[in-house]
This record gives structure tokens, C-alpha cells and sequence, in this order.
């Protein structure tokens, strides 16, 4: 099951870094959005995917599942939530100042 | 007693959350927060105090002890930055008042100074790596407000940009942290170093300790610093100030952090590359200042400069070096926020950034030529002022270390950054005056003292080395033996 994870993250990854290197402002948010997926999910195959243990020590023998890790997913979900919503923010505004969403029409425009 | 810790963060954020409901009442917002970061510095200078008595304390989240809960660890390398931190901050407010305008006042800008320095400070404090990711991102995201600040053409180019970049190293944070959580199977940072102590340090460890060097070097501007002169030099002079002064600050603090208490045992990997990045981070910061025509580049280059400088002490790794290098970090922050205040003021007083068309200005302003003066002295490494100690210690450090390439491009990026800053001041101070007497602008009252009691803080770490030598005696002993703090924090 964790390896099955683990090539998903790295999909993920993949399609992220792909959109995160185009130059549409649109593309580049949606690929931070889909790398911050990919590393919750890294997350949780690094705790180790345990299914149908309670997360507590002592209830079962050997064996719990660690709830740790979707803690600090929780976390960073909605840290990631608050960047992409400013970054989408951000990106409006540059679009509405410059009049242009392409990165590469951004360049060298001064400041009148 | 202990609960102290947490008010060096707790405070600025309930401030800030209290000052977003008095938008409109402008002198209210300046007047408490100005009392807030007064009492942020004395609670800290008492903190630092009690430390010296009492050792490193902690403070335990709702009690879980560790490892198991989140907790600040208070030690006086910490505790220091932390007071440096707040004290800067306080000064960069008074300038603010009389320079930053009403439109910024009025949009919140108080309230993101407020949430930046308590990112600053919970980072400083927090004893937990994933706490840090979170101190992280709040400080960051309120520097993303502020970048944004004013929403000029080109300080929205730049701070989409600058947002990405750091977007992309949080991830690059997370990462790292799910490979260290995947290893060690603990986030608090000093059951990390007594487990990978354990552990002895294997390969995939240090490519763990490596994946944290980038991120924190991203942040830092160590190496990884091309977004860095173009997102510093567009907002406003107070908030360039502040960042200039604190957000690489708080990534060398982490790379300290870690590479002395997590990661120490494969130094002949992880400390090389430091070396070896901070060696072309000065490299390239000097050549970045000898070609800048602007204030504004001159000035975001010699911040690489120093943090190439910093981490030179670092990557020596000596007791004398960690000295050097905390010395230096307290004079930095100090510094550059003087020295970007000053470029400030001087673009607002010519509304030019090329240095070539400012020319005169001591005439009209003999006081704010003379301060810049100092600046110029302390960020060479002139005694009695604040840079020297510093220096001198680092470079003691470097020799003992016996890193002879990193010693002479440090020392020789001194003679750089004296050149490009006297450039400045022969260019833009010296010279022809081009604005007569009568139609200069007035510098205000608050921005004066502000540059005043910048000035005489440098003063005062160069002159009174030997009065701070007692707290970072303390700091570096910390640093140097890790097991004073992973005690303090697992021990009881």
C-alpha cells in the first residue's frame, strides 16, 4: 500500500512541477496547489498506513496506527489553503494592473 | 515563571488581531503597538536574564510533556535574536509612523508588522520542527502582505514572484520533514539530535540534513538567493527594513539550529557544503554590489554579503567561530535595518534611486550624511562599532578551523563592501548639492530617531561587546555542547 502511495506522490509531483514551470500565473498556482497535495499525502505513507487499528496505545496488542501525521497534514492543508488563496488574490491583481496573466510579458514592465 | 516564554509571541498576535478592528483610528494602532513591542523587548531582556540564572527553560503545551507535545525552549542564542528581533522592530515602527502613509496605515499594516514578528519570535523559540514549519509560515505570510503593500506595478511582479519561490521552499520544508518524520519517527528537535545521535548519522539522514540546508538556504538567501534582490527592493522603506533585518535572519538561525543540535555528526559533508555555498554567496553578493548603480541593489546585495559572512562562522564550526558568528548575527540585524531606513529616506528625500543623480546630500542633512557614515563603518568591521567583534571572531574562527579560502574571501568581501558603500556616500552625500537649502525636503522628527537610536545600538554592541559577552558566552556554550540543551528539554 505504501509503495502504491508512494507512486501516486510521484505522479503528483510530476504534474506539479510541469504546471509550476509554465508561464501562465493560473497553471503555475494550480501546480503549487497539487505539490502541496502531493506531500500530504507523502506524509501520510511516512507514518506508515496501518488500516483498522485505533490510534491508541494500549487498546490493541502491538500494533496502532499513528495519528500523528494527519495532525501535521491538518496543519499544513490549511496553510497551503491560505497561501493558494493569496496567491490566487495576488495573481488577480497583477492581471488586473499589468494586463497580462504570462510571466514572460511581466518582465521588465517599470513602474509608471 | 515559564509562561513567559510564549508572550514574546502571543502578544504581538493578539495586538494584531485587536488592531485589525481599529482600522480607521490611525493613532491608536501606532500608539499600541508601539507599547506592544516595548514590552515584547523588556519581557525578552527579562527572559534572557532569567536564563542566565536559571539555564534553558521550556515551557510544555497543555502539559504533554516531551517528546510527545509542542514546546518553546527558550536558550539565550534564541532569546537573543529574539530581543534583538523586537528592539529593530520597535525602531523600524517609530520610522514608520512619519513615513509609511495613511493608505498603508489604514490598510493593515500594523496588524502584519505585528504578525511578522510573531513568526519571527515563536520561530526563535519554538522547540518542535514541525512548530518551526508553522512559525514559518505565519511570519511568511504576513511578508507576503507586506511585499505586496501599496500595490504598485512592480511590487506586484515581485512579490508573485517572491510568494512562489517561498511557496515552493515550504514545500520542499514539508518534504524534508515527512523524510526526517519517516526516519526518526519524532519532531521535537531534541529528541531528533539524541535519535540521529543514536543512529549515528547514516547516508539517508544526511541527505535529509541536506534537503533541510536547501530549504533554510532558500530562506536565508544562503546561495539560493536570486529572488532576493528583486522582492527586498520594492516595498516600502520601513518594511524593507524589517525584512532585511529579520526574514534571512530567522532562516540562518535555523540552519544554525540544525546543523548544530540536529545534524553535527557529518560535518565533513554538511559543513563543507555550507562553506562551500556561503564562499560563492559572498562571491556573488560582492560582484551583485560592485555592478549596482541603485541604492536599492547595492543595498540587497551587501544583505548577502552578510549572510555569506555569517555562515562562514558556521561552517568553521569552532567555539571562537559560533562566537563570531552570534556576534555578528545581533550586528547585522541591526545594521541593515539602519542602512535600509537610510536608502529609504535618501530615495524619498531625491525621489531617485541612481546614486549618480543624488549627489550633495550632506549639506542640507550633516547629521543623516555622518549617521550613514557610521553604518558604513560598522557593516565594514571598523572598530569600536558593532561589526568588528564579529568579524574579527569569525575570522579567528576560520583560522582555527583552518579554512583559509573562506577567511580571505570573508575578509576580502569587507574591503568590497566598504568600497560599494562608500560609493554611495562619495556619490550621493559627497558632491555638487542639487537641491538648494531652502526647497529640501524635511526629514521627519520620528524617522531621526529612529536612525539615532539605530545608531547608537550599533555603538553599543561594538563598545559594550564586553557587557553582552556574559549571554552569548552562554548562547554558544548551547550551541557548542547540544546535550545542555537536549537535557534541559528531555530531562526532569
Amino acid at each position: 500500500m505504501e509503495s502504491l502511495i508512494v507512486v501516486l506522490v510521484g505522479i503528483l509531483v510530476s504534474v506539479g512541477t510541469y504546471l509550476i514551470l509554465s508561464r501562465h500565473m493560473i497553471r503555475v498556482i494550480v501546480g503549487t496547489a497539487i505539490l502541496s497535495h502531493a506531500v500530504h499525502l507523502l506524509i501520510l505513507a511516512m507514518g506508515g498506513l496501518k488500516k483498522g487499528i485505533v490510534p491508541l496505545l494500549g487498546q490493541s496488542e502491538g500494533e496502532f496506527t499513528d495519528a500523528l501525521p494527519q495532525a501535521l497534514i491538518l496543519t499544513a492543508i490549511v496553510i497551503s489553503f491560505a497561501t493558494t488563496a493569496f496567491l490566487l488574490v495576488l495573481a488577480y491583481r497583477t492581471y488586473k494592473t499589468n494586463g497580462t496573466a504570462d510571466f514572460r510579458e511581466l518582465r521588465g514592465v517599470s513602474d509608471e | 515563571m515559564n509562561n513567559l516564554i510564549v508572550l514574546p509571541l502571543i502578544i504581538p498576535i493578539i495586538t494584531g488581531i485587536i488592531l485589525v478592528f481599529l482600522r480607521s483610528s490611525i493613532m491608536l494602532q501606532r500608539v499600541i503597538s508601539i507599547i506592544t513591542m516595548i514590552t515584547v523587548s523588556v519581557i525578552s531582556f527579562l527572559l534572557l536574564d532569567i536564563v542566565q540564572t536559571e539555564g534553558i527553560i521550556r515551557l510544555d503545551f497543555s502539559g504533554w510533556l516531551p517528546p510527545f507535545g509542542i514546546l518553546f525552549v527558550a536558550d539565550s542564542f534564541a532569546l537573543l535574536l529574539v530581543l534583538t528581533a523586537s528592539v529593530v522592530t520597535t525602531i523600524c515602527l517609530l520610522y514608520a509612523f512619519s513615513t509609511i502613509g495613511k493608505d498603508n496605515e489604514k490598510m493593515f499594516f500594523y496588524p502584519f508588522v505585528m504578525f511578522l514578528i510573531a513568526g519571527v519570535n515563536g520561530s526563535f523559540l519554538t522547540g518542535d520542527i514541525f512548530n518551526l514549519f508553522v512559525c514559518f509560515e505565519v511570519m511568511l505570510l504576513a511578508s507576503y502582505v507586506l511585499v505586496a503593500m501599496g500595490g504598485k506595478k512592480v511590487q506586484l511582479r515581485e512579490s508573485l514572484k517572491y510568494v512562489l519561490i517561498n511557496v515552493v521552499a515550504s514545500w520542499l520544508f514539508l518534504v524534508a520533514l515527512a523524510f526526517l518524520y519517516g526516519t526518526v519517527k519524532t519532531l521535537n528537535m531534541a529528541h531528533i539530535a539524541e535519535r540521529v545521535a543514536e543512529a549515528g548519522q547514516e547516508p539517508l539522514l544526511t541527505t535529509v540534513a541536506i534537503l533541510f540546508l536547501l530549504v533554510f538556504g532558500l530562506k536565508a538567501g544562503l546561495l539560493l538567493f536570486f529572488w532576493l534582490p528583486g522582492s527586498y527592493s520594492v516595498p516600502p522603506a520601513a518594511v524593507q527594513a524589517l525584512f532585511s533585518a529579520l526574514l534571512t535572519k530567522v532562516g540562518i538561525y535555523a540552519l544554525i539550529r540544525t546543523f548544530t543540535l540536529m545534524f553535527p555528526l557529518n560535518q565533513e559533508i554538511t559543513h563543507t557544503l555550507i562553506g562551500i555555498m556561503a564562499g560563492i554567496t559572498i562571491i556573488a553578493g560582492c560582484l551583485g554590489a560592485l555592478s549596482g548603480r541603485d541604492v536599492y541593489t547595492i543595498g540587497t546585495y551587501n544583505v548577502i554579503i552578510g549572510v555569506g559572512f555569517i555562515l562562514i562562522g558556521l561552517a568553521a564550526g569552532t567555539e571562537t567561530a559560533m562566537t563570531g558568528a552570534v556576534y555578528y548575527l545581533m550586528h547585522d540585524m541591526v545594521a541593515k535595518a539602519l542602512l535600509f531606513l537610510i536608502i529609504g529616506m535618501m530615495v524619498y528625500l531625491t525621489d531617485e534611486t541612481i546614486i549618480k543623480n543624488m549627489s550633495g546630500l550632506i549639506r542640507n542633512y550633516p547629521l543623516f550624511g555622518w549617521i550613514y557614515f557610521i553604518v558604513l563603518l560598522a557593516l565594514t568591521g571598523i572598530p569600536p562599532l558593532s561589526g568588528f567583534v564579529g568579524k574579527i571572531l569569525i575570522g579567528q574562527g576560520a583560522l582555527e578551523a583552518e579554512s583559509y579560502i573562506l577567511l580571505a574571501i570573508g575578509f576580502a568581501s569587507s574591503i568590497i563592501v566598504l568600497y560599494s558603500l562608500l560609493r554611495i556616500f562619495l556619490a550621493s552625500f559627497f558632491g555638487e548639492t542639487t537641491i538648494s537649502f531652502e526647497d529640501r525636503k524635511r526629514i521627519p522628527k520620528g524617522a531621526y530617531s529612529s536612525f539615532i537610536l539605530l545608531a547608537i545600538s550599533i555603538v553599543f554592541i561594538g563598545v559594550g561587546a564586553e557587557s553582552l559577552a556574559v549571554y552569548v558566552k552562554d548562547a554558544v556554550n548551547t550551541l557548542i555542547n547540544p546535550s545542555v540543551y537536549i537535557d534541559a528539554v528531555l530531562k526532569e
